[in-house]
């Protein structure tokens, strides 16, 4: 089941941290953090379902970008 | 006409012999004709033999063909080829290894090794030529000829032209001494990838075609080499997208090269450039010969149906699948274990030709889930796309140090049996019972105080009965059943295997070894329901 809810302990510093982490990074090696990144909290979600309806919700939502 | 080689032979096994059938005014009928002497047909032909059933056999060359091609041979497999009397000579010649190393580029991601699981009398699986896998098939259809079997094989006998109705088939065979005409009851197909029954008939054969091409040297290594799998992304000597070292018996090491599409064959297979691609992966001290190359490629795709009235299709004329894996001559076998009880039993009149219906269902089920796993393997080492191949590089950056990655890493998945869950064959279930063996599984072997459990089930239906009283024959539908009775005390393997945490457990076994159905106590009529819906005696849905 997957929390839409807030459950952040520190928003904002999480935030923070995410954007600081690509400070000085080409496109190309962002890309490639937003992948490790995407694979290391996968495999903290563990549960199949969950992170397929991750997969679903990400892809429904619709972004600035569409 | 004549009958030309289009291979060389490793073994020649069934010359060219004339047939009284050739000098017959008309076409003799036979049982059962199975078409193609590669693993599927030979094994075809020793299942049906050894029950009985006559079946003969018609392949376009005297033997068994050259170079090593599938040489992965699952524990499934071997336990299949156990029950037809040939697996010890493949056990003791072929190659077991359980320490794998993927590379990504020039560097070492990281080594596994592959811990089996204990309590199995076959190892997860063995690396063998294909040719010294035919061979066994054919000794120990020798064997079985010997012993009685009523199988015949015919060499340099090849089929020309096909017709069929509800009554069988009618074949054009060509011969060195001319051709003749055979007719059969039934007709399977097992005349490879290329089936050419499957173009005669005009039937499709759709799916994913890759762009791909591979390059396979087997080399003799001429010093001490490691018994361990290599498997690299993107290698550093060029070479495509993934390049695969393991090893072979006789001190023989198969090297495969992901070429990519657009290659000169000619050029590649010079020996020179082999050796330019050989000595880049070996590293420059290591002296080797080259035994034998080749250059494959592969599409992913299956038929329809299998069953087309009573032509059948087994193997690679059914279904083929890329290489990564192992699932090509492993999942044939399966269609062999899985069609062999079900032709008997409707040729010997035990069930009705609806039967065959569930052989069509279930191997397409096998099928559509060997050419998923083997879609997903070859996705992964040739990503499709740019954000697919920057996911890709990322699972292999973070395998080189965290284990969770190394899950997702795919350089071909173990080919396992397919589970026929769903399968119209299926009995009640009793969910407390192990996942594992459920219906439809293939029953997992486990050590017993009189031998591997396996090895004493029936070549017919079993009742496995565990810490639990029936009757040690049921006889019904036409059938007698043996009850094998085993205890799961000091029997942890067995226990957890097919016990879980019920006190007792009862199992009704198919001839190819799954499940049928299982309770946790004997119940007569449920057994005599069950076997009924396992031979299709009721219509299936009722």
């Amino acid at each position: 089941m997957l929390t839409t809810t807030p459950n952040l302990t520190r928003p904002d510093d999480s935030y923070a941290a995410l954007i600081a982490a690509h400070d000085g990074l080409t496109e190309a090696e962002s890309h490639a953090l937003n992948a490790r990144l995407i694979l290391i909290l996968m495999n903290e979600v563990g549960d199949h379902a969950t992170i397929a309806e991750a997969i679903r919700t990400a892809r429904e939502t619709t972004g600035s970008a569409a | 006409m004549t009958i030309q080689q289009r291979y060389d032979l490793a073994f020649t096994l069934y010359p060219y012999a004339h047939s009284p059938d050739q000098d017959a005014p008309g076409p003799r009928r036979h049982k059962v004709v199975v078409v193609g002497g590669g693993p599927i047909g030979l094994a075809m032909a020793l299942d049906l033999g050894r029950r009985g059933v006559p079946v003969l056999l018609l392949d376009d060359h005297e033997g068994v063909g050259a170079g090593s091609r599938a040489i992965c041979f699952a524990k499934r497999t071997l336990e299949i080829c156990d029950r037809l009397g040939a697996a010890g000579p493949m056990l003791d010649k072929g190659v077991v290894w359980n320490v794998g190393k993927v590379f990504h580029d020039d560097r070492l991601l990281y080594e596994f090794n592959l811990l089996p699981e204990d309590g199995h009398a076959f190892p997860a699986f063995i690396n063998l030529q294909q040719p010294w896998f035919e061979k066994f098939l054919h000794d120990a259809i020798l064997q079985a000829q010997a012993a009685g079997a009523p199988i015949e094989i015919r060499g340099r006998n090849r089929v020309d032209a096909v017709t069929h109705d509800d009554n069988g088939a009618l074949l054009d065979v060509t011969t060195p001494d001319g051709p003749y005409q055979i007719a059969a009851d039934w007709l399977i197909a097992c005349d490879g990838a290329r089936s050419p029954l499957r173009s005669m008939l005009g039937l499709n054969f759709d799916g994913r075609v890759f762009e791909d091409n591979f390059l396979i040297a087997d080399v003799r290594m001429n010093a001490p080499f490691p018994t361990e799998r290599w498997f690299w992304f993107e290698p550093h000597f060029r070479s495509g997208d993934s390049a695969l070292l393991h090893k072979q018996p006789d001190g023989i090491w198969r090297i495969d090269f992901q070429l990519g599409w657009n290659i000169d064959r000619k050029h590649e297979l010079e020996p020179a450039n082999i050796r330019r691609r050989v000595d880049a992966m070996l590293g420059p001290d290591v002296e080797y010969d080259l035994v034998w190359t080749s250059i494959y490629t592969f599409q992913c795709r299956r038929m329809e149906r299998f069953c087309h009235g009573r032509v059948i299709f087994a193997g690679d004329a059914a279904h083929q699948v890329s290489p990564f894996g192992a699932r090509g001559a492993n999942s044939g076998i399966q269609d062999v274990d899985n069609l062999g009880w079900k032709l008997a039993a409707v040729i010997n009149g035990n069930a009705p030709d609806r039967l065959l219906d569930s052989y069509d269902a279930e191997r397409v089920q096998a099928a559509d889930e060997n050419i998923l796993n083997s879609t997903r393997s070859t996705d992964f080492i040739t990503p499709k796309s740019t954000v697919s191949k920057l996911f890709r590089n990322a699972v292999l950056d973070l395998a080189a140090q965290l284990p969770f990655a190394r899950t997702i890493v795919n350089s071909g998945r173990l080919s396992l049996p397919c589970t026929h869950d769903g399968s119209a064959l299926n009995g009640p279930d009793d969910p407390s019972l192990p996942m594992r063996s459920r219906p439809g599984s293939p029953c997992p072997d486990a050590p017993t105080p009189e031998g591997w459990l396996l090895n004493r089930l029936s070549p017919g239906f079993t009742l496995l009965t565990i810490d639990a009283d029936a009757p040690d024959t049921t006889v019904a539908h036409g059938q007698t059943i043996p009850r094998l009775a085993l205890t799961a005390a000091d029997n942890p393997a067995l226990a957890s295997r097919y016990l879980g945490d019920a006190a007792s457990a009862v199992y009704l076994i198919r001839p190819d070894q799954h499940v049928a159905a299982r309770w946790q106590a004997h119940d007569a009529p449920a057994i005599a329901t069950a076997l009924a819906r396992a031979l299709s005696l009721e219509p299936a849905g009722c």
